[in-house]
Order: structure tokens, then C-alpha cells, then sequence
């Protein structure tokens, strides 16, 4: 079927609507990257089959619905049951046909099953908008995840989908649209944080053609995933706004990179595209009004640097995805040397919604110069990692502390990093920073695409400088010297400092070196690379001494700088004994056990085993 | 034509050359190992970095690789400042670690004041500085027969999969172009090997001696369109049997006269 006017779009929806709405009971399964990891599609068949052979008055087979991510994945997977909201978390295949006959059928719920309070351990939750983790959340670029299905078109149209397209086409002239975007304060999500709207301005200007539109669905970062959630959960909110940024700078061809890891992204992406096409909302003539533009999906081998604009580009026209110096803009001079409008998923995914409601109701939200909310992955030592979204200016501490729910066993906060690999650390000092771009710049590290792992007292800040140097080492495209050569002789003195075999003299030469990596690289990859170093030993100098001249990590994470010894603790309960891989432990049952320090090689494994609390590590 | 200041001189620009090109004009002397005048520069090597600024942006300064850099109205360039030389040094201090054998980069690095490497020196580097000169001739000969391969500290230049290159004509280029002379090759008994791949060598009809690659000829002579012939007869050759006609004419010439 074919939309051919924008009235019949109306129509269409108010259809959908009826449909979506008639569907009052429904059990929502998450299939987002984290429940799916831990089976939440064997939880969605079992929901099926059961349904199947079960006659139930009101609930079918349709009445199980899977959705994108739901964020708190922490608790995946995640079992909602609408209208009530009703949460549980950690399902199992076993819990399914509990869930149909305590709670579909009578109404009642299992209470092992909700969402507990982590610091009142009595205090349980029924619906989810009351759990901490999404009542401080404001969501607009994954507005419809856990919502809505990604394989339903109607879906997304019955949940207010393309009716921003529609207005766009009929009621805005191109000049209006890219206006509305530039007065929203739209910045790139991406981490550039350049302005949406001077970006679309400058290339809907240049004088050439054909322009393209690309998406940049490349994220690399190790521990984000909130692109791969929307483009996985949401896709059709980037082609809706990829279509609107086409027509407002006069594009007819546009794709969608994404990168090899994400096989569901592309899958989805592919399945939406083709909806879409079939509807008439994208493709030639799009509802009827003579514009016509068509996306293709890319997808990148999986190497970091392709995030990079001009990489990326250049892998899209098929060549070694490496960066080249932007003197000349991509805006002007972008993939096959024409102008280009390239922005990420996120960013693309928030434009309808400013289209719809408005650049004044998106500028209210967030700070003045940062507009809007920013998606992050919350991930490493807090309580509840997962997806979330925030108003922009939220601090760090009520991140942390109130979605995140504080710190894992209720250790001591000591850093959380934004911005990926290339951002920094900041120190509990900085726990009360407004999260915005030009705050965490200040700071020393950055937005980034909105990763954000959060350390505690046990982690070692130079072994964490050296693992983000060296994945950047390898992830380097190496064009360029200071950033192939320079970050290798960066790992090679980090390592040498996690080893205890440094001198001052060597952190001297790293802080030398890092500037001039910084200025001296040719893209972003290398400007930023140093700023896993530079970061931690702005704020944890301290550290990197005492690896220095003490030989100790404080962090008691460096394999060569600590010792495991048994103390008085001990029982005998030969459980270390048994796991040691070294055979280094010898004892008796019941007597206290010793380490043979030549033969102990630091594992570990030995301290995870003891319930004792008897292996020192000093 | 533009005006821009280099060191403090005003200076004529040609609207759409690179600065690197105007500061050499000048006769200022930088240090580049990835440009060629042949090739298309790429920014790798990073050594012609300057400091660039305008009057308009209020002291504000950039660093930007003056082999790429488009000549602008008002620019004002500085290829010496403390901070441009410390970023050469710095460069040239990581290359004397990977290449530490390299004569050019020796004396490169010794001319900025370094003798011995501050940085760990690695292990298996070769003389190679990936400046992609190589690469690029290649590309421009339409050919593309070897690339760059790996990523990061492995990066290197080779062939596909390390095989023989099925691209590759034996031209050469590749080899003369290297400015660290690390592209291995060898001519003997009619035969010219580079990249392991073994070409065998046309001569000349007069006087015998080998002249290029079979491989290197029916290129040529199908891409420029040119007579079959062509390379029947070495360079040398040519330029004696012309040399001769002309002498004919000239002797013609003078009957002709008395």
C-alpha cells in the first residue's frame, strides 16, 4: 500500500492508533542488546507458546509484544506488563507461565520478581515509572523505546511517527526547517557538539550537487551503545529524520553507515527501510508531493577511526577508511568530494520531535547553550548500568547516584569517565559538574558520544590510562605519525609505569609528548588520544607517583606492584588451594593456608574464592 | 593573487596553492618527507606543520599542515615559532625509534638537535616512515598495485595478502619515489624483481641493452594510445638515430645552400 497524500497519512494513523490502543493488555518483552544477551528471546517464544496452546479471554499470541531496549539493563531481562506498568525484572523462561497465570489471569503480582530498592532492601516497586532508574529520566531521542516494535511500521505511526515529515513537507519551506533546527540549539550528539542547524545552513548553500545525507551509525566506543539501541529499538526515527534533513538541504540519496558488530541494527534498519519505501514515505515522490530521497545501508568492517567523518566517508565511497585533513569542510566537500550533511543516529532521531513540538519547547529543556537531552550508556561500577536519558545539565552525582543507584556494594566513588576512550576521567572533585558539552571540555574531558563508566576505590587509574591507550594504539588508522607512532611510545611508558620500571623523568616525557600528539595529529582520533593519560594524571598525579617511587598501586591492581598473602582469617578451607593456577597456595584443611610468593603470578583468582575475607593484597 | 605575511613578510599568493608552496617560494627552508611535486599531498609526516592565525581572530592561533593548507587572503604564517619546532622535533625523536637505521632521518633528526632517540626504539621497525608516497605513484599510474595494510604501530605498505602483486607492472615508481630508499629491488639476467614479483625485461633492437618490463610496455602503449613500436629501441638509441637524421637534413641543407 502506497500513501500518496498527507491526508491519507492521517488517516493511516488514526487507524494505527485505533489498533495500537484496541491492544489494551500487553506483555512487553525487551529485546534490546543486554535482556537479548541473557535470552529474552527464548522468554518471548515461551510467552508465545504457551499463548498458543492456552485459550485465554482477552489475550492472545499478539498480546506478547517484543520492543527495543528498555534501558535498565542492569535487571534484564525485563517483563512488562501494560496497562499497569508492572515491572520484573530478571525473568526467566521458568517465571513465564507464573507471569500468565498469577498476573494475567489474576491479577496478582509476583513479588520476587519486582524491583528492589538497592538501599531500602524492603522497599519493592510495581510500576516501572516509579523506579528511581526512570522516573529522573527524560526521553526524547529514545522516546519510543520499550514502546513500540521496530518491525512495525504502524507502530511507530500509531505512536505519532512521520506526522513531523508530513509537516515538514507541506507546511515548512527548507529555509523554516533548518531555522527551527538552528533557533533549538540542537548540537551534535555525536561528541562534536557542533550546531544541527549551521551545519545543514552551510551545505544547503553550497553550490554543488548532488548533496548527501549520511547517518553515522559507526559507534565504537567500548561500553556505548545507545546508537545500536535506536537504530535496533527505533529505526524509523532516524529515517524520519534523515528524510526531513534531505529535504530541507536538498538531498535525493543518503546512507546509513553501520558498523559489522551491529547485525540486528543493520537487520532492523533494512526492515524499516523497506516499510517505509512501500509506504511511500520514502523513495521517489515521497507522500505525494514530488520529493523524493532514498537511504542505502552501509556497513563498516568495525575499525574505530571510521566514526571519523572523513574516514567514514571515505569508507562509504569504498576506500581504506582513513581520515584526511579538513580544511576544507565535509559540509562543502564531503563523501565523492560533494557537499555532505553527516550526523549521528541520535541527533537524527531527535529532529522529528523538535520538528513537531517545536525549537522553543526542545531550547526549554537543558541548559542555554547545551539544549536538549543527551542519551548515555551508564556502565562500570554503579548499581543500575544501562541506557538512559537526561536533561542536559543534570550533574554527574544525580546520574550516579540517583539512575544509577550509587556505587556497587557501596564502595567508595573515585571517577567516572564521559566521552569514551579519547574523553577523560573526572574526580570526585567534579561529581557535581553540570553534564553539558562545554562544562566537560572544561574539565578536561568531554561529551563524547555519551559513554559514561563509572570507577571505584578499585581501580587502578594508571592500568585504566594504559588500557584506553592501548586500544586507541591499535584503533589507530595510522596515517599519521604523532598519532600512530606517538600513542605507541605513550602505551610503551604507561605500560613501563604499571610495571613499576618508570622513572619521573618518563611521566615528564609523556605529558611532552601527549601535546604534541594533541596538535600535531591529523583528525580527531589522535587529538584526543591522550586524553586518557592527561586526565588521569591531572587528577590522580598521586597515583601515577606512587607506581613510580613507591613501586605500589594504590588501585591494588597492577599484577607486578602487589602481593597476595594469607592472614589469620584463614580456616582452612582449601577453596584457594584449589583454584590457584600456579599451585602456589599449600596448607592443610582446617590449618592456615601460605602463598609461595615465586610461583604466585597475581591472578586473583584466589580472593574471588575466599569467603573469608583472609587474602590480603598490599 | 592573495597577500599573506610568512615570518612577518608580505608575500603574493596563488589562488588554490597550498602554503607549503609559497613558503618554499620564499626560500624558507621546512622539513617534508611525504610530499612530492609529483603526487597529490596527504598530510602524513606531519613535519611541514606552521602556525597559522588572521588579524581577525584576535591573536587566536592553529597548527596546520602547510602541505595541505589552502592559501587564504590575510593569512599569517609562522614556520618557526618554539612550539612548530618542538612538534618537529617530537616527530622526528618517534621516527629516529621506529627507523633507527635511516641515513635520511639521521640527518633530519640530527639537524634538529637529536642524536639519539629519547623514546623506546621498536624492535622489528624497518626504514620505512609510511609516508605513502609510494602508494600514491602507484595510484597515479592507475594501477593501485600495493596499499597500506594493518592498522596503528602495524601499519604497513604491501602488496595484497603479501602475495606476488597481480597489479603490479614493474615500473618502479614505487621505489623512486620512497625518499628513504626502502623498496627493494633488483635487475639481472634480463629479469627486474621488486615485491618478489619477477618481470622480465624487453632490450633494444640496436643495441641490445634492457630497457623496461614487458608488463611496463603494453601498459604504456595501450593507456597513452602510442605506436606498438615504441619500445622497440632504448631511449639512447632514439636519440642517436635522430640525431643522425638530423645531421642528414643538415648536410642536405648545406647542398641545398651552395
Amino acid at each position: 500500500m502506497r500513501i500518496g497524500t498527507i491526508d491519507k497519512l492521517d488517516k493511516f494513523r488514526a487507524k494505527c492508533e485505533r489498533q495500537f490502543k484496541a491492544q489494551k493488555k500487553k506483555i512487553i518483552v525487551c529485546l534490546g542488546p543486554g535482556c537479548l544477551a541473557s535470552g529474552s528471546d527464548k522468554i518471548l517464544d515461551e510467552f508465545k507458546s504457551v499463548l498458543k496452546k492456552k485459550k485465554i479471554k482477552g489475550i492472545t499470541v499478539e498480546t506478547v509484544k517484543k520492543t527495543g531496549c528498555h534501558g535498565f539493563c542492569a535487571c534484564g531481562p525485563l517483563v512488562v506488563i501494560e496497562p499497569e506498568g508492572i515491572f520484573y525484572a530478571k525473568v526467566k523462561k521458568i517465571h513465564v507461565k507464573d507471569i500468565i497465570e498469577k498476573t494475567l489471569l489474576k491479577g496478582e503480582i509476583i513479588e520476587k520478581l519486582l524491583y528492589t530498592d538497592p538501599h531500602k532492601k524492603s522497599k519493592k516497586y510495581t510500576d516501572y515509572r516509579s523506579i528511581p532508574f526512570y522516573k529522573y529520566q527524560t526521553r526524547i531521542s529514545l522516546r519510543n523505546l520499550g514502546l513500540i516494535d521496530p518491525d512495525e511500521i504502524t507502530d511507530y505511526i500509531a505512536a505519532g511517527g512521520y506526522a513531523a515529515l508530513a509537516k515538514a513537507l507541506t507546511k515548512m519551506k527548507p529555509q523554516k526547517i533548518i531555522n527551527e533546527v538552528s533557533k533549538s540549539g540542537l548540537r551534535g550528539r555525536g561528541g562534536g557538539g557542533f550546531s544541527t542547524g549551521r551545519k545543514w545552513a552551510t551545505c544547503a548553500k553550497v553550490d554543488d550537487e548532488p548533496r548527501f545525507v549520511i547517518c553515522n551509525g559507526d559507534e565504537g566506543d567500548p561500553g556505548a551503545f545507545m546508537d545500536r539501541c535506536i537504530m535496533e529499538g527505533d529505526p524509523h526515527s532516524i529515517l524520519e529524520g534523515m528524510i526531513i534533513c534531505a529535504f530541507a538541504v536538498g538531498s535525493h540519496d543518503g546512507y546509513i553507515y553501520v558498523r559489522e558488530e551491529y547485525p540486528l541494527a543493520v537487520v532492523n534498519l533494512q526492515r524499516a527501510i523497506e516499510a517505509a519505501r512501500e509506504l511511500g514515505l520514502l523513495g521517489e515522490n515521497i507522500l505525494g508531493t514530488g520529493f523524493s530521497y532514498d537511504i542505502k545501508i552501509i556497513r563498516g568492517a568495525g575499525a574505530f577511526v571510521c566514526g571519523e567523518s572523513s574516514a567514514l566517508m571515505k569508507s562509504v565511497a569504498g576506500e581504506i577508511g582513513e581520515p584526511r585533513a579538513k580544511y576544507i569542510r565535509s559540509v562543502v566537500k564531503g563523501v565523492y568530494d560533494k557537499p555532505t550533511v553527516l550526523n549521528n543516529v541520535e541527533t537524527f532521531a531527535t529532529v522529528p520531535v523538535i520538528i513537531e513540538k517545536g525549537s522553543k519547547w526542545f531550547a526549554s529543556i537543558g541548559t542555554e547553550k547545551s539544549a536538549g537531552t543527551k542519551a548515555f550508556s551508564l556502565a562500570g561500577k554503579v548499581r543500575n548500568t544501562g541506557l538512559i536519558e537526561v536533561p542536559m545539565g543534570m550533574t554527574l552525582r544525580d546520574i550516579i547516584y540517583k539512575i544509577g543507584g550509587g556505587i556497587e556494594e557501596d564502595r567508595q566513588f573515585k571517577a567516572v569517565q564521559t566521552g569514551g576512550p579519547s574523553g577523560g576521567c573526572l574526580p570526585e572533585g567534579k561529581i557535581d559538574l553540570p553534564v553539558d558539552f562545554d562544562t566537560l571540555t572544561k574539565a578536561g574531558s568531554m561529551m563524547g558520544s555519551g559513554g559514561m563508566i563509572v570507577m571505584d576505590e578499585r581501580t587502578c587509574m594508571v592500568e585504566l590510562a594504559r588500557y584506553f591507550l592501548d586500544f586507541l594504539v591499535s584503533e589507530s588508522c595510522g596515517k599519521c605519525v604523532p598519532c600512530r607512532e606517538g600513542l605507541h611510545q605513550l602505551l610503551i611508558l604507561c605500560t613501563k609505569i604499571t610495571r613499576g620500571k618508570a622513572s619521573e623523568n618518563d611521566l615528564d616525557l609523556m605529558e611532552k609528548l601527549s601535546k604534541v600528539i594533541q596538535v600535531g595529529s591529523l583528525c580527531g582520533l589522535g587529538q584526543s588520544g591522550p586524553n586518557p593519560f592527561m586526565s588521569t594524571v591531572q587528577y590522580f598525579r598521586d597515583e601515577y607517583l606512587s607506581h613510580i617511587t613507591d613501586c605500589k598501586c594504590p588501585g591494588r591492581s597492577c599484577r607486578a606492584l602487589i602481593t597476595y598473602t594469607i592472614n589469620d582469617k584463614c580456616n582452612g578451607c582449601v577453596a584457594c588451594i584449589s583454584v590457584c593456577p600456579e599451585k602456589a597456595i599449600t596448607g592443610e584443611k582446617k590449618k592456615l593456608h601460605v602463598i609461595d610468593q615465586d610461583k604466585c603470578s597475581q591472578c586473583g583468582s584466589c580472593e574471588v574464592v575466599c569467603k573469608y575475607d583472609a587474602i590480603d593484597i598490599t | 593573487m592573495l597577500n599573506m605575511q610568512i615570518n612577518g613578510k608580505m608575500v603574493k599568493a596563488v589562488e588554490g596553492e597550498y602554503i607549503l608552496n609559497t613558503i618554499r617560494r620564499e626560500g624558507i627552508d621546512i622539513p617534508v618527507l611525504c610530499d612530492h611535486k609529483a603526487l597529490e599531498p596527504c598530510g602524513a609526516c606531519r613535519l611541514c606543520m606552521v602556525e597559522i592565525s588572521k588579524p581577525e581572530w584576535d591573536g587566536w592561533t592553529r597548527h596546520v599542515t602547510s602541505c595541505l593548507y589552502p592559501a587564504e587572503e590575510g593569512l599569517i604564517i609562522n614556520t618557526h615559532t618554539p612550539q612548530v619546532t618542538e612538534i618537529r622535533r617530537t616527530i622526528l625523536d618517534l621516527y629516529l625509534a621506529r627507523c633507527p637505521n635511516s641515513d635520511v632521518i639521521q640527518k633530519m633528526a640530527g639537524e634538529y638537535g637529536i642524536q639519539k632517540t629519547s623514546f623506546e626504539t621498536i624492535p622489528d621497525g624497518d626504514n620505512c616512515i609510511m609516508c605513502y608516497a609510494c602508494t600514491r605513484a602507484c595510484e597515479v599510474l592507475g594501477k593501485s598495485a600495493i596499499s597500506a595494510v594493518q592498522r596503528g604501530p602495524d601499519k604497513a605498505i604491501a602488496p595484497p595478502f603479501d602475495k606476488e602483486p597481480p597489479d603490479c607492472i614493474g615500473c618502479l615508481s614505487c621505489a623512486h619515489v620512497c625518499p628513504t630508499n626502502v623498496i627493494e629491488w633488483n635487475e639481472s639476467n634480463g629479469t627486474r624483481t621488486i615485491w618478489n614479483k619477477k618481470f622480465e625485461m624487453i632490450s633494444c633492437a640496436k643495441c641490445g641493452k634492457t630497457t623496461t618490463t614487458r608488463e611496463f610496455a603494453e601498459y604504456i602503449i595501450e593507456k597513452r594510445d602510442i605506436p606498438k613500436e615504441y619500445f622497440d629501441i632504448c631511449d639512447d638509441c632514439k636519440r642517436t638515430e635522430l640525431a643522425q637524421k638530423m645531421g642528414r637534413l643538415v648536410d642536405g641543407a648545406k647542398e641545398v645552400a651552395i
